[in-house]
């Protein structure tokens, strides 16, 4: 089975087909196997299609028009052209939702180091336990953001939260993490990247595992210390994975709800400093049912996450290496 | 299949048997002691807040709210899971949660299997046409298609019922991507020696493509778990009946109407967390391998 880097690098690569689109040499031209009639394809691909169809490409097509109208008291939607746009990058909601969406994967980011590190501890020689280590890291993985996001909560609170307490043993003075607007967003992107270690950690870990021996030897026969072994040979063999979790994390951060919504309280006086972009949707579509405004938010929001990922594979030239 | 590789190379490391020179062995566990230690500090980091969950769970508002913080329940009560069934339809809310990860888990698999292995081995005329719009729909954010999602079940009269939660879950075109570059990966010569053998389409694929599929689909399985078990967003939109709410959503509930009694959260995030955690701890290889595999969180 395709290890990591392997299925890391297999999505790069598909992105390459998709722009060549339909080249003579993209996917399977004559792959399929001799004799068998098209009709079956209908009955494979059939199901599959009506369904994303209908529920996912129409949806797609649907969500543009919701766009483009406002909606009336009835559900009913009257044609306004770009208004929606026009008023949303004037709306301080929306610019400070982009802001505080913007901050949150920023500061996420200080995940890839964090598990880069991990995941070469855990790749040292000989380590015993390693399968123990790696499976408490990943479990907060499996466990329910929704559920984790209320356990955070309490730990976090200002009154009797154990966070304080610990603190207050260094002798640091202990607050209102999720009530003040300026510590909630950096304490939610915090158990955000604790929340999301364990799958990075487990790429990098098969990322290093495929980085042969004879490379570092020869580099530490020439000399070489182990930071220098690190930045000259670990980073560059790594790219291909470090570039593979940042598109998946920047995608994942852009589009950050759960926790917002179950560690701040509605009553929270920070929550409309620190709301993101998809806490805005769902309040704009499903508490205000103002349709049309919600669904400019969300295309804004796919054109954000489309010409972020499209800059991160430009840029990746720079600095992936693929041997 | 090379799972023997890397993997499963680092779990027979850890759990190598003991042998050779024991005290040679031990200076080498003595020189890595920054590694074990960083590692263990780490482990405490990411485990910590379940501990302090679980015993939360078990004590009595007075106690949780005590300064200083006591670790341990005292005394241990129950109050507080009786009182989450008293407050909401939690076992209810816990079957609809079975339910809609089993249907969504069970129709993913059948059909991207089915969509996956048409697109890497049947020549049907338009099939790169059909499959860059499969492909295109990765590209685009889950919440672009909530809002007309929510008009489909509208018309459907769907709203509130426990097919909407299903449905549109049992279509991906992720799974299908991610099961077609298994087929690929797969030797074609089986399946042609089973078509020279008189099999029919339908029984190469059942007999001998998808058992070889086995890795494949366990990790779209664990993927598809994982993410239905979680979900909130979709389901806080279309069930505001409680009857029909999965227990993400069911949290969501609990916490609106008693925001700081904490002991009681806790009783309910953890009956919501324990099934997906167990599950973990009995096919932990599975999972991580899935996840790395899929390279995605739900």
């Amino acid at each position: 089975m395709a290890t990591t880097p392997l299925a890391s690098r297999s999505v790069a690569r598909s992105a390459t087909k998709v722009r060549r689109g339909a080249s003579p040499s993209g996917p399977g031209r004559r792959r399929g196997t001799a004799g068998t009639s098209p009709w079956w394809a209908l009955l494979f691909v059939g199901p599959m299609a009506l369904g994303l169809g209908a529920f996912y490409l129409w949806p797609t097509v649907r969500v543009f028009l919701l766009s483009f109208t406002e909606s009336g008291p009835f559900g009913g939607g009257t044609f306004v052209g770009l208004d929606n746009y026009v008023e949303l990058f004037q709306d301080p909601d929306v610019l400070g939702a982009l802001r505080n969406t913007f901050v949150y994967a920023a500061i996420a980011l200080l995940g890839i180091p964090i598990s880069i590190a991990i995941a070469v501890l855990l790749n040292t020689p000989g380590l015993r336990l390693r399968g123990m280590y790696r499976t408490l890291y990943f479990i907060p993985v499996v466990t329910m953001p929704a559920a984790v996001g209320l356990v955070w909560r309490m730990i976090y609170n200002g009154e009797y939260g154990i966070l304080n307490q610990f603190l207050g043993v260094f002798g640091i003075e202990g607050q209102s993490w999720l009530t003040n607007p300026n510590t909630a967003l950096i304490a939610i992107t915090a158990v955000g990247i604790w929340g999301g270690l364990g799958t990075s950690v487990v790429i990098f870990l098969a990322g290093l595992q495929g980085i042969p021996e004879s490379l570092t030897e020869a580099a530490s026969l020439d000399g070489a210390g182990p930071i220098r072994r690190f930045f000259s040979i670990t980073m560059p063999m790594l790219s291909p994975s470090i570039f593979f979790v940042s598109v998946i994390g920047i995608i994942g951060s852009l589009q950050v709800f759960d926790l917002i919504y179950m560690m701040l309280g509605r009553n929270n006086p920070a929550l409309p400093d620190i709301r993101t972009i998809v806490f805005l949707f769902y309040e704009a579509g499903f508490i205000q049912n103002d349709r049309g405004y919600a669904a400019a938010i969300a295309i804004v929001l796919f054109v954000i996450i489309l010409a972020l990922t499209g800059m991160q594979f430009w840029l990746q030239k720079k600095w992936v290496h693929y041997e | 299949m090379s799972e023997t590789s890397t993997e499963t190379r680092a779990i027979a490391l850890a759990s190598a048997p003991r042998g050779g020179d024991d005290s040679a062995e031990r200076r080498q566990i003595f020189r890595h002691w920054p590694v074990y230690l960083t590692l263990t500090l780490g482990a405490i980091v990411m485990t910590f807040p379940f501990v302090w969950q679980f015993f939360t769970a078990f004590k009595t508002y007075d106690v949780s709210v005590k300064v200083p913080p006591v670790l341990f329940p005292d005394p241990w009560t129950l109050e507080n899971f009786v009182e989450v069934f008293d407050t909401l339809p939690f076992a209810q809310m816990f079957a609809n949660s079975v339910a809609m990860t089993a249907g969504r888990t069970v129709g993913q698999v059948v059909l991207c299997t089915m969509a996956g292995y048409a697109f890497a081995r049947i020549a049907f005329p338009g099939r790169q046409v059909v499959f860059v719009l499969f492909l295109s729909v990765l590209m685009v954010p889950s919440q672009l298609f909530i809002l007309p999602q929510f008009e489909i079940m509208q018309a459907l009269g769907w709203v509130n019922t426990l097919q909407a939660l299903i449905v549109p879950g049992i279509f991906s075109a992720f799974g299908t991507f991610l099961m077609r570059q298994f087929f690929m990966s797969l030797p074609k010569e089986l399946e042609e020696a089973a078509r020279l053998d008189g099999a029919s389409v339908w029984m190469t694929f059942w007999k001998v493509m998808v058992p070889l599929a086995k890795p494949g689909i366990v990790a779209l399985s664990v993927f598809t778990v994982l993410w239905s078990w979680n979900d909130l967003l979709w389901p806080l939109v279309i069930n505001s009946d409680p009857d029909k709410m999965p227990l993400s959503v069911g949290l969501a509930t609990l916490v609106s109407v008693h925001a700081v009694d904490y002991p009681l959260l806790m009783a309910g995030s953890l009956m919501a967390t324990i099934p997906m955690l167990v599950t973990f701890m009995i096919l932990q290889r599975q999972f991580i391998q899935g996840i790395a595999f899929s390279g995605l969180k739900g």
